[in-house]
């Protein structure tokens, strides 16, 4: 097994080729870069500098795991187009990993925690975790003041950017972003258990913004008392 | 040489409502599938990005898998692969530049970021052969509506005018809402408008004899929009039939003049009209006849191919491919508003 993984869901734009080392997984190279506004520009370059990082052609690719979010959908569908079009011209599976379980797999906590990252519009995606390895219940979108906490830490940049709501330090919010060394780690570790990921689809928790046009707005001027006044 | 020794190219495009996919080699048409998601828009009165968006990622592959079964040929045949990067609307331009430029990754083929615009003449050459140079070309539809002066489709394309407020696809939309017609409003407008007498109302003609080649459709709306007001006000029937035929007669008589003039003017013999809104019968008609008045020979690509589809994107990756010109890489990024003298992007 050599699989690619990404993740394009948060500002972070993070690539990484892995495979099984007995029952651990090895990262035979990884890269990020942080920039919201370019994700469309640095992905393919990044896979393709992973893979001769990694010593490694697009041949020689078995499988796929793609971030599914939720994250901000114009970047997040650059990681799920990319994945789409890989697997279809190399004829290999591909598997989705919501983004917040590789943020929360790479956090290594073994006590309950919620991971939240940025909906924007002063909203959270967010998600409860027993530990790194289990979430607890579905994913969801809210403002940060109405997700049930607890008391419980919060990580990921929903908790750096909400740290005052959450009533903690912003510097207790690592790790902020998705990496894609952690999301190939959970996509192999699940595999190799025999374990279902998710279809490599986009986790939207939201409608299209889009209103139902009224009446046209009329244009001749307004005729009677009210026009003279 | 035979068609079959020509490279085997494949255009996507996905710059607004429709995913296309098509596979051309030198100017055969292969295969042309398109997925739109229309349907989806209508209740809304417009293209929603996000809607298009979505709908573009789920359409995708499927819409590739088409092409290529039509085709009868693997994606591991391609040669190289041309992708609308501009104009057009960000998120969906996007999910077919990643798409491109994953499998130009995958199977090691160069990639090609082209003008969506210029794929809009380009396309003529899969119904006509090759375009005779120079070429005016009048690209008219709900995003666009641009004159443009073609000498070489993959080198030289100047802009000679555009529209300075709506699109000309657009005004028919708008229109079409004040006459209580569905979205999007061309085809219902054309019908009404055979019904109708174009001569029952003058509406204005925005930018008539300015000396440009630009358009203004905005007024000419407002107009429309005044009429139906002052109707319903002085409770006199409103003839939709009439008011579809003087609007719809406003739009194709600038349009036209404005494209003969500028073929009389740069001395050239040959006209494209290509885009949505060329699939418009009076538009035809209009053009043909002022054209055959001008001693211009006028070409209009089957309406299957004026509207947004992957086969045009395929035919100026064609032309670019068989003019050498270096692709694009793959840090290739969209652009909203390419202009259309940039025939590859980046």
């Amino acid at each position: 097994m050599l699989l690619l993984a990404f993740d394009t869901a948060t500002p972070a734009v993070t690539a990484a080729v892995c495979e099984p080392d007995g029952a651990a997984v090895r990262i035979r190279a990884a890269a990020s870069a942080v920039d919201a506004r370019r994700h469309g520009e640095l992905l393919a370059p990044g896979i393709r500098d992973v893979l001769a990082r990694a010593d490694a052609s697009p041949a020689d690719l078995t499988h796929i795991a793609v971030g599914i979010g939720p994250g901000p959908y114009t970047g997040l569908r650059v990681g799920l187009a990319t994945a789409h079009a890989l697997a279809e011209a190399l004829g290999i599976a591909c598997h989705g990993v919501a983004t917040l379980d590789a943020i929360a797999h790479a956090s290594g906590r073994d006590t309950p925690f919620i991971a939240a990252s940025d909906a924007r519009r002063k909203e959270v995606f967010w998600a409860r975790y027993a530990d790194s390895a289990t979430r607890v219940g579905d994913i969801a979108v809210d403002r940060p003041a109405d997700v049930p906490a607890d008391g419980l830490p919060v990580i990921g940049h929903g908790a750096r950017l909400y740290a005052d709501v959450f009533g903690q330090d912003a510097d207790a919010a690592e790790p902020l972003y998705p990496s894609a060394a952690a999301l190939g780690e959970v996509a192999v570790l699940r595999l190799l258990a025999g374990a279902e990921l998710p279809e490599p689809r986009p986790l939207y928790l939201r409608r299209p913004d889009a209103q139902v046009p009224g009446a046209p707005k009329r244009v001749s001027a307004v005729r009677g008392p009210a026009a003279r006044a | 040489m035979s068609t079959t020794d020509l490279p085997l190219i494949l255009g996507i495009e996905s710059s607004c409502d429709e995913t296309g996919v098509g596979l051309v080699r030198g100017c055969e048409l292969l295969s042309d599938q398109v997925a739109s998601s229309v349907a989806e828009h209508a209740r809304f009165g417009g293209v929603v990005p996000e809607v298009a968006s979505r709908a573009h990622l789920e359409a995708m592959t499927p819409t590739l898998h088409r092409a290529l079964d039509g085709a009868g040929v693997k994606l591991a045949d391609v040669d190289a692969i041309a992708v609308t990067a501009g104009p057009g609307l960000a998120g969906a331009l996007l999910v077919g530049v990643s798409a491109a430029k994953a499998y130009a990754l995958a199977l090691d083929k160069p990639l090609y970021g082209v003008n969506h615009l210029v794929g809009h003449v380009a396309v003529d050459q899969l119904e006509h052969g090759p375009l005779p140079k120079p070429t005016v070309a009048l690209l008219v539809s709900g995003g666009h509506t641009s004159l443009l002066l073609v000498r070489d489709l993959a080198t030289d394309v100047r802009l000679l005018g555009d529209t300075v407020d709506d699109a000309a696809g657009e005004a028919y939309d708008k229109v079409a809402r004040l006459l209580d017609l569905p979205y999007p409003g061309g085809p219902p407008i054309d019908r009404a408008a055979r019904e109708g007498d174009p001569s029952a109302i003058r509406f204005p003609r925005g930018k008539w004899g300015d000396g440009t080649y630009d358009f203004s459709f905005s007024g000419l709306k407002t107009a429309v929009a005044r009429w139906v007001e002052e109707s319903e006000r002085s409770g006199s029937p409103l003839s939709v039939p009439d008011v579809a035929a003087a609007f719809q007669e406003a739009v194709v008589d600038v349009l036209t003049r404005k494209a003969v003039d500028a073929c009389r003017a740069h001395g050239v013999e040959h006209l494209v009209i290509s885009g949505g809104v060329a699939a418009n019968s009076r538009l035809r008609a209009l053009a043909e006849e002022r054209c055959a008045r001008a001693g211009i020979e006028l070409r209009v690509p089957r309406p299957r191919l004026c509207t947004d589809n992957g086969a045009m994107i395929a035919a100026l990756g064609a032309e670019v491919v068989a003019a050498g010109l270096p692709p694009s890489t793959l840090d290739l990024a969209t652009d909203t508003s390419l202009p259309v003298s940039q025939v590859l992007a980046g």
